[in-house]
């Protein structure tokens, strides 16, 4: 997910012109038209949760079973589950700790983009200065860069400051490539907090950190909710990145990610492992991702989101 | 163990401090300076620390990798236009690039076409938002995970031997197969298994911003037409179609961006085997693998300029809305 550049945001609904009842009527008048929009649904729903529904299934699986049939077929009992996928990976393929490195890289390379860019944002939308609006239309530009044409120069210079294969090397490349998009999303919102709080508290004397501090953060709070769980996982889910900066020689700081596309290679016949391994990386985003949902789509909706 | 204490307190306490701190130093040293100076010089303290980071590690590589893209293996001799000659003389590249159009064409068409049938057919049902989260939850997973998943769906075992994979159990079921499909190359099958996984991935995406630019639409609107005879074909076409093609091209963009950029699919599945390589895995391999800094830039070069004309779109469209703010 490189591109969440949901910039330029459509317009979001105003809750006034949903009217859920009279829009589920429109299908009503023919009972048969009904019956084949909850198959065409519902079948949609199924291609699109089976390939996850099935992992897991097989994840649970011995390794005899995933070789000689499908998961399907284990959903009727006798059931013969087992962990043993589970624990093999994290005692052999040292998933374990590298579930601990992805976290160890994540929650800095969120952190430190969020804050930097609510300065950045901050500024962007309640102070002046010259070249403001040159200066961020720029950013507007470099929300589509891809990562590939940085990598050479910026591994060199991670390797020149003796920082490669380190986490600080990943919290500073992610903090980079996540700050345009949070840069963007963040001054539009704060853009639209009403002038008159600021006006106020600066009559009260309230200098620009106390206003930042105490009103426009608390203020932005569902902005950087949304924000915070792009990065979250944009950064848990990047493999590109890790393994340019990481790379090969220090593979104790690898996260997750890599490990598991490793192990896609070194298993061989081995297969079955991978299930376990790959929905050990997907459950903590899944774990936010339903938690947070409204954040997210939220997000995604729109740089201009209001309330 | 201890280093791990160390560096887990400095990622959850430190970090934080460094970056309050850094912004209550600036505002006293801001505060020394005769006021009406503060004015002016605040904001640059403000955005300096992003403004670093944009320098350092986007304007800086960018401009880095295109003179590289002009320089040898080793990046120390000049070799003028050579490693753009081997970009469009190569076999295995013009294969990537070509395989790229496809990932841009199919994968965007797949998509928004896809997304926007699901936003309009959602719409309809009582149960739209545990519809909308199971198309929505391949976002939420990580390319590497998205491709072990299709791995065991596209799973093949020879004609006759029960098959293991779903899509092979299903189509078996019509009759029709076993296919291998991430290694078939006949009608660029392989090509067509890939994209589709990041279809499966990002439709949702797309189904999120149409649906909410279709709850834009006013109910009235809509019901006028049907209670004036048009049927909803009609409504489509006529109303919901042309009201939404500001946001179809949104997304459109965005998909198209992700298609190009798009490499740990095919990085992870088939490393750009059996005639599936694509452009954003190309540069990685040249650099990673190959070590051809040169290659790898010349690589990279194309692809940025293949995205410039979506970042020249952006642009036009941000001053737009900043001209209706």
């Amino acid at each position: 997910m490189t591109t969440l550049n949901a910039q330029a945001a459509p317009v979001v609904a105003d809750p006034r012109v949903i009217d859920a009842p009279a829009r589920a009527a429109v299908g009503r008048r023919r009972p048969g038209g009904r019956l084949v929009l909850h198959v065409i649904v519902i079948g949609l729903m199924l291609v699109w949760l089976v390939p996850t529904v099935g992992l897991l299934i097989n994840s649970f699986r011995p390794a005899s079973d995933v070789a000689a049939s499908g998961w399907w077929t284990s959903i009727i009992p006798p059931w013969d589950f087992t962990f043993a996928n589970y624990e093999h990976v994290l005692a052999q393929n040292n998933l374990g700790d590298a579930f601990i490195n992805s976290l160890f890289i994540t929650i800095p390379s969120t952190v430190i983009p969020v804050m930097v860019a609510a300065f950045a944002g901050y500024a962007f939308a309640w102070m002046d200065f010259p070249y403001k609006n040159a200066i961020f239309v720029a950013i507007v530009g470099l929300l589509v860069i891809p990562l590939q044409s940085t990598l050479i120069p910026v591994l060199r210079l991670l390797a020149g400051a003796g920082i490669s294969g380190e986490f600080l090397a990943l919290w500073l490349a992610h903090t980079g490539y996540g700050l345009p998009f949070a840069i963007y999303l963040l001054r539009n919102y704060m853009g639209g907090l009403p002038r008159e709080v600021f006006e106020s508290a600066s009559i009260d004397g309230a200098g620009p950190a106390t206003a930042f501090f105490r009103l426009a953060l608390p203020m932005s709070v569902p902005v950087i909710a949304s924000l915070a769980i792009f990065q979250f996982l944009f950064v848990w889910n990047d493999l590109l990145v890790a393994l340019i900066y990481i790379g090969p020689t220090r593979s104790e700081n690898l996260p997750m990610t890599v490990v598991v596309a490793n192990l896609v290679s070194s298993l061989g016949g081995e297969t079955h492992f991978l299930t376990a391994a790959a929905f050990l990386t997907m459950a903590l985003p899944l774990a936010v991702f339903l938690a947070l949902q409204r954040y997210f789509v939220r997000g995604i909706t729109g740089g201009a989101v209001k309330g | 163990m201890e280093e791990r204490l160390i560096t887990a307190a400095i990622v959850l306490f430190g970090v934080p401090a460094v970056l309050v701190g850094y912004i209550l130093l600036t505002e006293r040293l801001i505060r020394a300076l005769p006021e009406r100076r503060q004015g002016r010089i605040r904001p640059w303290f403000w955005i300096a620390p992003a403004l670093a980071f944009l320098v350092v590690f986007l304007i800086y590589p960018t401009i880095n990798t295109l003179v590289l893209s002009f320089l040898d293996k080793a990046s120390t001799n000049f070799v003028g236009l050579e490693n753009y000659i081997w970009f469009f003389g190569d076999s295995g590249t013009l294969e990537a690039l070509r395989n790229s159009v496809l990932w841009v064409i199919f994968m965007t068409a797949g998509v928004v076409g896809l997304g926007l049938l699901i936003a309009i057919l959602v719409d309809r049902v009582r149960y739209e938002p545990l519809a909308k989260t199971a198309i929505f939850i391949p976002l939420a997973i990580s390319f590497v995970a998205a491709a072990i998943i299709w791995k065991f769906m596209y799973e093949f075992r020879p004609p006759g031997v029960e098959q293991t994979g779903t899509v092979n159990a299903v189509v078996g079921l019509v009759g029709l197969g076993p296919l291998d499909w991430i290694r078939d190359r006949s009608f660029l099958i392989d090509n067509f298994a890939l994209i589709f996984i990041g279809v499966w991935m990002w439709t949702g995406f797309a189904m999120v911003i149409l649906s909410a630019g279709l709850k834009g639409i006013s109910t009235e609107l809509l019901e006028a037409a049907r209670v004036d005879g048009a049927n909803e074909w009609q409504v489509f076409r006529g109303i919901i179609l042309p009201l939404l093609t500001p946001t179809i091209f949104v997304v459109g963009t965005t998909i198209v961006i992700t298609a190009l950029k798009s490499f740990d699919i095919v990085w992870v599945l088939t490393n750009g085997a059996f005639g599936t390589d694509v452009i954003a895995r190309k540069m990685v391999f040249e650099m990673f693998t190959v070590q051809h800094f040169g290659h790898a830039s010349a690589v990279a070069i194309v692809l940025l300029v293949a995205i410039i004309p979506f970042m020249a779109l952006n642009i036009r469209r941000f001053r737009e809305q900043e001209a209706i703010r």
